[in-house]
């Protein structure tokens, strides 16, 4: 048997991508060349650009194929920052949340170390919600010195929707650019770029079911932010290097099916999610659902086991063929605690005895049945052995 | 059975788990994160738990198609063994990190953790035999290859933790057979280097390590009449038998070398004398413990072979259990030996048990640990 409920890292490959995918591989061409051969791989890239504008709510001018979430946090927070410290050197200060990614935290903080950038964290609740009153009083004390704001749509870990309009509409009163990592979002809540007030957001591919190794910065057309690379000057001057139409056709596909079932999905994934809680929770009275009573997604459980290590539990799980996720790994492969559950609030030991649970396109009932019988099996001996 | 791996990274535990798949075990492999800083990649010949290591255990597993997991074990190794070696020398003892990883951690913390997640018993790549006696006792004994020989840094397992463990490497007839087999099995660790040094200190100068540690308090090197021969800066790192680095100008009245004979690290005084101050006759330690079952007749005296380093030989003598102390009397002086050291005690092969020495008793001066 194998069940993967860890959609959140990355979601198997949808049919519709694969096709696009061969199919563009079977095409012959530079999209920048002139000639007949490259215009057709330019169609390809050109036609995935449309699908992927319609997917997040952009225009299609303002899609920037990359690699992926990290290389569009990068170059968002950085090209965002540079501009704006260009305009006026005053303004230093980077305002996010220590709940966010590493790949749009470290940015940040290498801006910190290196470019003499101040790095303001917003509070986070115990529940993972981000305090934007917190947000409205920074903008009034400090906004002239705001570089930019950066907020996560939904948090990877948690599910937390953090209200982005809301954000942006506290960043206008100062004119203040507001960047989303919207990698976790997009496919499985509904988001629209052009109304949300932003000025950039971060998007993948293989979140929603296309190959790694593809994402989107999508940029306000008035708004130019700093390249980090430098070259034949595509996609906007933001991405030097020959675009890789396949994979841009395999993102477009996959997001545009993602979407268009997305309300559906979403429908589906509540029931499952809240039956996955309500027994859970049932079987293990003391179990927290961390971002309960919040505005959260719907295909995402989050769950702290207390005095349970999740290197355990994610073992005995993994040993009945169910995959599921805890903090993040280093690269060595040891479990660290959260950073996100650290942020809010959470101890150490909680912090290191939370599961994951993501669920997507393929899960069927009798994967979250087999995943609620398994937890069930499983917890006492996990809880016997985190006491070595 | 169902078998826990331990993979380092290393060839032996490599092959080990390899026998274990072979003998039809259920087998998941295992590395354990030891470093405070995991992360961190390999600078030296060595470095426990770095990325190369993990990956080197991880492709091994896969290469046997066995599940791989790394557990953290870091807090636990810290507190057990880095922060035990710190005060040991500290307090002018010589500890041994590898032997106390394999009595609190390996075949403690991973065993124990290992037992509650449903296994049976722990594999490592030590060289060593575990026999079956007559009764169903069990009896550590040394590996076929003298060479390789490990039992020594297994002397303080239990005939409980002995129950579950598993050594297959302990029958391999050479260190060359199990690369060989390694190659052959496709390992891609088949010619790693081997590690000699102790694992959380990447540059094996361990007298360095120390003093991020231990503040180093310039002291006195003196003689046995308590004479000033000279300085050092730190006590801390001088080991018994040490003859080298010394330091002291003046050539000793004979024309011999000096060697240190004993750490006073109240007062910071290294005492210094020659080679034949350094023979011992009789070593004793009150924690100790028994290699499977109570050896019979050690109350009255038991001849028996004592082995006082990893490497070292081993030497007759005679073992007594007297007033919760073990007493082992050398039948000819052993030189160079040191509190905090451990003696594993020998009939034939088979590991009797072993004792962390608390003192040593020279022909004339007694020096106390």
């Amino acid at each position: 048997m194998s069940v993967f409920l860890d959609h959140a890292s990355t979601s198997p490959l949808r049919a519709v991508a694969r096709e696009a995918l061969d199919s563009a591989l079977a095409t012959l061409g530079n999209p920048s060349s002139v000639h007949a051969h490259g215009q057709r791989t330019r169609e390809i890239l050109e036609d995935a650009r449309d699908q992927v504008a319609a997917a997040c709510g952009a225009n299609r001018s303002e899609v920037v194929f990359l690699s992926g979430g990290t290389e569009a946090n990068n170059q968002a927070i950085k090209g965002i920052y540079w501009r704006r410290n260009q305009a006026d050197p005053n303004r230093k200060v980077i305002v996010s949340a220590g709940t966010e990614h590493h790949a749009l935290i470290d940015p940040i903080i290498w801006l910190v170390q290196h470019e003499g950038a101040e790095l303001v964290e917003l509070p986070a609740a115990r529940n993972g919600e981000i305090d934007l009153g917190a947000l409205a009083a920074l903008i009034e004390s400090r906004g002239d010195e705001i570089a930019l704001i950066s907020l996560m749509w939904l948090n990877n870990e948690t599910g937390v929707i953090t209200d982005i309009a809301k954000v942006t509409q506290l960043a206008a009163t100062k004119d203040i650019p507001v960047h989303s990592d919207a990698v976790a979002a997009l496919g499985h809540i509904p988001i629209d770029f052009v109304a949300s007030g932003l000025t950039a957001m971060s998007i993948s591919g293989h979140k929603v079911g296309s190959p790694i190794g593809i994402g989107a910065l999508v940029v306000r057309r008035d708004f130019n932010p700093v390249s980090l690379l430098h070259g034949g000057g595509q996609e906007r001057g933001l991405r030097s290097g020959t675009m890789n139409y396949a994979l841009a056709a395999a993102f477009g596909a996959a997001a545009k099916e993602a979407v268009a079932e997305l309300e559906e999905r979403q429908a589906r994934m509540r029931l499952y999610r809240d039956k996955l809680e309500s027994e859970i929770l049932a079987a293990i009275p003391e179990a927290i659902v961390t971002a309960a009573g919040t505005t959260r997604a719907e295909h995402n459980a989050h769950i702290i086991f207390p005095g349970v290590g999740s290197d355990s539990m994610l073992f005995l799980l993994d040993q009945r063929g169910i995959s599921v996720s805890a903090g993040s790994a280093c690269q060595a492969g040891v479990l660290g605690p959260s950073h996100v559950l650290l942020a809010m609030g959470h101890s150490p030991e909680d912090a290191s005895s939370c599961l994951r649970m993501t669920l997507g396109h393929t899960t069927t009932e009798s994967d979250i049945e087999a995943l609620i019988s398994a937890v069930k099996e499983v917890h006492p001996q996990a809880l016997a052995a985190s006491r070595i | 059975m169902r078998v826990l791996a331990a993979m380092s990274g290393g060839v032996d535990s490599a092959v080990a788990a390899a026998r274990a798949v072979d003998a039809g075990h259920e087998v998941v492999g295992v590395h354990l994160a030891l470093s405070r800083m995991p992360g961190t990649l390999r600078t030296g010949s060595r470095g426990c738990c770095t990325i190369e290591d993990s990956m080197d255990a991880q492709r091994a597993a896969k290469k046997l198609d066995i599940p791989f997991y790394v557990w953290d074990f870091s807090e636990r190794f810290k507190q057990e063994v880095v922060d035990d070696f710190v005060s040991e020398y500290r307090a002018g003892r010589t500890p041994n990190p590898c032997m106390r990883c394999n009595e609190r951690i390996k075949f403690a913390a991973l065993l124990e953790r290992g037992l509650a997640l449903g296994f049976d018993a722990v594999c490592t790549g030590h060289y060593a035999s575990i026999v079956k006696d007559s009764q169903g006792q069990l009896e550590l004994h040394r590996s076929l290859d003298m060479a390789k020989d490990q039992s020594y840094v297994l002397g303080v397992l239990t005939q409980d933790q002995l129950r579950h463990s598993m050594f297959p490497l302990g029958a391999a007839a050479s260190k060359e057979l199990v690369r060989k087999e390694a190659q052959d099995r496709g390992l891609s660790v088949a010619n790693k280097p081997d590690s000699y040094d102790i694992c959380f200190i990447p540059e094996g100068d361990t007298r360095e390590w120390l003093r991020d540690f231990i503040p180093t308090e310039p002291g006195a090197i003196v003689d046995e009449s308590g004479a000033k021969l000279g300085e050092h800066d730190g006590h801390v790192g001088f080991t018994i038998g040490q003859r080298k680095g010394l330091r002291i100008g003046r050539p000793a009245a004979d024309g011999k070398p000096r060697y240190v004979l004993e750490i006073r690290p109240k007062t910071s005084e290294v005492v210094v004398g020659p080679e034949a101050s350094l023979e011992v006759e009789e070593i004793a330690g009150s924690r100790f413990s028994w290699c499977g079952s109570k050896p019979q007749g050690i109350e009255d005296g038991l001849e028996c072979e004592v082995q006082v380093r990893a490497h070292g030989e081993s030497l007759p003598a005679t073992a007594t259990l007297k007033d919760k102390e073990l007493v082992i009397r050398l039948n000819a002086p052993l030189f160079g030996v040191a509190p905090g050291q451990t003696a594993v005690i020998y009939e034939g092969t088979r590991v009797l048990g072993q004792t962390t020495i608390d003192r040593t008793e020279r022909k004339s001066v007694a020096s106390v640990g």
